[in-house]
């Protein structure tokens, strides 16, 4: 098991009075809380952070941790001294911040499970009268499955505990039928698949929350869908009719004369269908690429266009 | 339960009662009173009885009561929060939806 330095995790001298060490702590809360903080590693930053200050704003516990003596380093293999706890006595309970963080091997062997630690994430929360917790998890789902619905297979991590009380995790797969019209932030509910109740409870529910993935042509806010659509100048200048792909199939689109680059060309209800609601939109960008000059006839044709149709983009800028 | 392969209907704009958020937030039904008093939750219906918080206010619940009890902020400081990361959350989609279409090339 690794030796953990709770001083560095919360970037404090050893001599830090608790004052010091409780503004830290919510100084690093504040910036590693996984609500807030957008950094990859924030759960587990958070969950250190938490652990070391159960160590250090408890007098009783410091005290303990401090007399293991200051000759160890973060991460070098640990155990503890037989003896190393004699004399000290502690008042056990108080858990706060962390309470169900599940804290270290490290915490465990010099402090014990404590009464109320909990697997799992940070959003596991212990309930009363027995019934099971109930779990968050996100699932990401493909643009298509969202606009037409679709059966997922999914494997979810369960963290849970052994009868001998060690932390272990099982793969739980689940087959989920992922309704029409779902968009970013929206929870998917199984009852009763969350975790087991106690006492012959009911089990809690598991919620995923849908995150869509990426897609290569579309963009998408809200039920919206965005697509970039390029078009050559003389469309652009003269309007033209052209196919644009949509979700529910490629669609014809007039453009009208004069259209400019960044314009932005509604079709109307062709974005994410969503029960109950108006649909989503999906909205054409338009980009005008000029063709490259890359052969003789091409470049005496921009030479023609540079004669006789005088144009200064620039007139503004006073160019 | 283990390994096992089931499919199920789930109930996808599931909106909540008051007693069910409170549940799922693991908070009494007072505390779930304090955020909607600070305008993080607003429910549909026009009696506490009749009350129904969309999916989207689960979220913000959820949010709202960790930052109260790992922060130490108070119900108000909390909600502020929670507004401005929703803000911070629709500014960055735009931004990346901005990005995405007219700095690609």
């Amino acid at each position: 098991m690794d030796y953990k330095d709770y001083y560095s995790v919360m970037g404090v001298a050893r001599d830090a009075t608790q004052d010091e060490i409780k503004r830290a702590y919510r100084k690093l809360a504040r910036k590693y809380h996984p609500d807030v903080s957008k950094e990859s590693d924030a759960e587990v930053r958070f969950k250190e952070i938490g652990e070391a200050y159960e160590v250090l704003k408890d007098p009783e516990k410091r005290v303990a941790y401090d007399q293991l003596g200051r000759n160890w380093k973060a991460g070098q293999d640990f155990r503890p001294p037989p003896d190393w706890d004699a004399g000290f006595e502690f008042s056990g309970g108080g858990y706060t911040a962390a309470d169900e963080a599940g804290f270290s091997d490290f915490f465990e062997s010099l402090f014990g499970r404590g009464g109320n630690f909990r697997a799992g994430g940070f959003s596991h929360r212990p309930r009363s009268r027995g019934r099971g917790e109930d779990h968050h998890s996100k699932i990401e789902v493909s643009l298509e499955d969202a606009f037409n619905g679709a059966t997922l297979s999914l494997q979810l991590q369960v963290p849970e505990y052994d009868p001998q009380g060690r932390l272990s995790s099982r793969v739980r797969r689940l087959q989920v039928k992922i309704p029409r019209g779902v968009t970013s932030g929206k929870r998917i509910r199984l009852a009763g698949q969350g975790g087991a109740g106690q006492n012959g409870g009911p089990a809690g529910d598991l919620f995923l929350e849908v995150q869509l993935k990426p897609h290569r042509l579309y963009q998408v806010e809200g039920k919206d869908v965005f697509l970039n659509l390029p078009i050559t100048p003389w469309e652009a200048a003269l309007g033209g009719k052209v196919k644009v792909p949509t979700l529910g199939g490629a669609v014809d689109l007039n453009i009208a004369a004069g259209a400019r680059s960044g314009q932005k060309l509604r079709l109307k209800g062709r974005g994410i269908p969503i029960a109950g609601e108006t649909p989503g939109d999906q909205y054409a960008v338009l980009q005008i690429i000029a063709p490259p000059a890359d052969s003789a006839d091409m470049k005496a044709l921009y030479e023609k266009m540079a004669r006789e149709m005088p144009f200064n983009p620039r007139a503004h800028l006073g160019g | 339960m283990i390994g096992s392969q089931q499919t199920y209907q789930p109930d996808i704009e599931y909106s909540f009662s008051l007693a069910e958020i409170s549940r799922c937030c693991g908070v009494t039904a007072e505390q779930i009173l304090v955020l909607v008093s600070e305008g993080v939750l607003t429910p549909q219906g026009s009696t506490q009885r009749e009350w129904r918080f969309a999916s989207s206010d689960l979220g913000r619940a959820l949010s709202a009561v960790r930052l109260e009890r790992d922060l130490g902020v108070n119900p108000a400081g909390a909600a502020l929060a929670v507004e401005l990361l929703d803000e911070m959350q629709q500014l960055r989609e735009r931004v990346r939806l901005l990005e995405a279409l007219f700095f690609r090339r």
